[in-house]
């Protein structure tokens, strides 16, 4: 088990793409702690699957170092680092039984032979499959595949971390719960570094300790799933997290009120400090969350119009227009509407974002996050 | 209830009542028709029941040709796969050299078969052939008109030449579909080369092998022109196969009663052959039905 840092880590896949600035990660420096969960989370393309294979050591880096606590094992093999990696697609061995599929890393280790029995009756109990373990692993289900792929990774009881790529893409949305929870209490059990690739924020969010949201080849914000909910550290972390996601609205900043589509709207007080990052020709943007957004009486607040209501069953989601902007609200299922309304936002989930990055707006702190990359 | 009854769709399956005919039944039932009878000529058949199978069947001629037969698939298979298998692994999988490559593949397959013929005939022989003055040059004694051995070995490595292309060309589809995720997972589990084979690339090529060992046995079994044109047979009858028997039976000697029974008799014999390939390789490495029982 080991303490992961990537060390300003950059990729190109091909040295042309370098050359033209094209990096499929484009800056990556991070720490995964020893023993922790965490959740790479992001669109298709945005380098998870690179950041993962990077970690793993199916591709070397461009720039930068991988460490496995004061190792550097960036030039280093996979089989090297001892590391398990568990794909999106089952990769099984056809033409062995399961016992001898979960035994292979072993045997490859020239581990004693009755150590690996003992080892692999464990696991299969712990996979819930000793029963099939003198089946042939090729005739299984995906969700069975998908278990002895992580159970070859776990029953090397000292690797230094295991690493998913999306490893439940394939399995049944009633077994993904399962196969999720039965993660969890693995990762309880070993304590092992674990790393795991979604593109799914509920997957992420419920998997692990710390989320890392990667966006175009840079991770924007690194948080627990409460911290990328109530302070999203870039706008697009609001608007990837939560459905709907933040609403996110250009403004212009006057003397403490901003001034959104035409409307103004006065900012809380702490909120005046920042001016620094508020220079001349930065884009200036109001982020809300939905679940912050209030219908009041005409006259109250910013006058909208309602556009359609969107029934979900625990709640209603209101799609209106705030002049030409679209401003989603959630209000609950018994609340009725009015024809007309205003809409209000609760000052607290009010973020300023300056060119897409927070400002951080903490009473005292003029200080500027505009990197976002602070963990 | 209204049922149509329209009789005319009938005549939508006709035209393939008709190729079917034409192409199969017709002329396999005159075969068939050929070997229950025999003739004193002036096309006067009389029923000869199943003497003609008999015949053959007994016959120290078929026996000899159908060892011959038998030999030369094992030895052609027992060449042809390995080759193709080790061919497949070694080409590239990525750039500018896998067109290369195939195209160079491709090439032998595209030659017809008595073109190969010739071409070898030529290249083999020891006074203007380049092979064959070669090997003669570096002493050695070969002749492939003369010497059976000679004979056999030229044969061989015709085909070997002419058709591992086609095994590593089966090989190479079967390798290239395998995902990289097995290969990144076999590093990762720490396998060796060797194990990779064994337990990824070979499994997966299990389908385009059981295709590449039924297509190679196949024509190996059928193989006619090329030895036909290179050895004539000869020398002696050494590299007479079955399908150079029956043609000399059929047009040389004009025995149509036996000819017909000997081909109702390879075709079988192919035919069956075939299903026990095709049935052994299915079924090897096949999961057994599922167990329920709670063996631990």
């Amino acid at each position: 088990m080991a303490r992961i840092s990537l060390d300003h880590l950059r990729h190109a896949y091909t040295p042309g793409l370098a050359e033209a600035g094209i990096y499929a990660l484009r800056e990556v420096d991070h720490v995964f702690e020893d023993g922790g969960a965490y959740a790479l989370l992001g669109p298709s393309g945005c380098g998870k699957t690179t950041l993962l294979n990077i970690m793993s050591g199916l591709l070397t880096p461009s720039e930068g170092h991988v460490r496995f606590d004061e190792t550097d094992v960036t030039m280093l093999s996979p089989e090297a680092r001892n590391i398990a990696q568990v794909f999106q697609f089952p990769v099984i061995y056809d033409t062995m039984t399961v016992a001898e599929n979960l035994a292979f890393p072993l045997k490859n280790r020239r581990v004693p032979k009755d150590e690996i029995q003992r080892r692999v009756a464990d696991m299969l109990g712990r996979l819930g499959m000793t029963q099939k373990g003198k089946r042939k692993a090729r005739g299984l289900t995906a969700d069975e595949k998908q278990k002895i792929s992580l159970g070859r990774g776990l029953i090397r009881s000292d690797v230094a971390a295991i690493l998913f790529d999306e490893p439940l893409t394939v399995i049944d949305p009633h077994m993904k719960w399962q196969l999720r929870s039965e993660l969890k209490a693995l990762h309880k059990e070993f304590a092992m570094t674990m790393v795991y690739v979604t593109h799914d924020q509920t997957e992420a969010l419920t998997f692990a300790d710390k989320v890392v949201v990667m966006y175009e080849g840079e991770v924007v914000q690194i948080g627990t799933p409460e911290e990328l909910f109530e302070r999203p550290q870039h706008t697009f972390v609001g608007y990837f997290i939560g459905s709907p996601g933040m609403n996110v609205l250009p403004c212009a900043l006057e003397s403490g009120e901003a001034v959104v589509s035409g409307q103004r709207l006065r900012l809380p007080a702490h909120f005046g400090p920042a001016g620094g990052q508020m220079a001349q020709g930065r884009r200036i943007e109001l982020g809300i969350r939905p679940e912050f957004v209030s219908l009041v009486p005409r006259g109250e607040g910013l006058p909208v119009t309602i556009e359609r209501v969107e029934d979900v069953g625990s709640e209603k989601i209101v799609r209106a227009r705030l002049g030409d902007l679209p401003v989603s609200a959630i209000v609950k299922e018994d609340a009725s509407l009015p024809a007309e309304a205003d809409i209000a936002f609760a000052p607290h989930a009010l973020n300023l974002y300056s060119d897409s990055r927070l400002v951080d707006t903490t009473p005292g702190a003029a200080r500027a996050t505009a990197s976002g990359r602070t963990a | 209830m209204d049922k149509t009854f329209n009789n005319r769709a009938w005549f939508l399956v006709l035209p393939v009542l008709v190729i079917v005919a034409f192409s199969a039944v017709i002329p396999l039932m005159t075969v068939v028709n050929y070997s229950v009878q025999d003739t004193f000529g002036n096309n006067q058949f009389f029923w000869a029941g199943t003497d003609w199978f008999t015949d053959i069947l007994t016959s120290a001629r078929f026996h000899d040709a159908l060892i011959r037969n038998l030999i030369f698939s094992g030895i052609i298979l027992a060449i042809e796969i390995p080759l193709g298998i080790l061919v497949a692994l070694a080409m590239p999988k990525k750039g500018v050299w896998v067109s290369v490559c195939l195209v160079l593949m491709a090439l032998p397959l595209l030659i017809p078969w008595n073109v190969v013929g010739t071409i070898w005939q030529v290249f083999a022989r020891t006074d203007i052939g380049l092979l064959g003055a070669t090997v003669a040059g570096l002493g050695i004694d070969y002749n492939y008109v003369q010497d059976p051995l000679d004979a056999w070995i030229t044969v061989v490595v015709m085909d070997v030449w002419h058709w591992t292309s086609l095994v590593a060309l089966l090989c190479y589809a079967g390798l290239v579909s395998i995902p990289d995720a097995y290969y990144q997972a076999a590093k990762i589990d720490g396998a060796s080369r060797l194990a990779v084979f064994r337990y990824i690339q070979l499994p997966k090529m299990g389908r385009v092998l059981l295709i590449a060992v039924l297509l190679r046995f196949m024509d190996s079994f059928m193989i006619y022109t090329e030895p036909f044109v290179v050895t004539g047979g000869g020398p002696g009858n050494s590299t007479t196969f079955l399908s150079i028997d029956l043609v000399k039976m059929a047009v040389g000697q004009f025995d149509l009663g036996p000819a017909a029974a000997m081909s109702l008799i390879y075709f079988l014999i192919i035919l069956l052959l075939s299903w026990v390939f095709y049935t052994v390789m299915t079924n090897v490495g096949a999961d057994k039905a599922p167990r329920t029982g709670g063996e631990a």
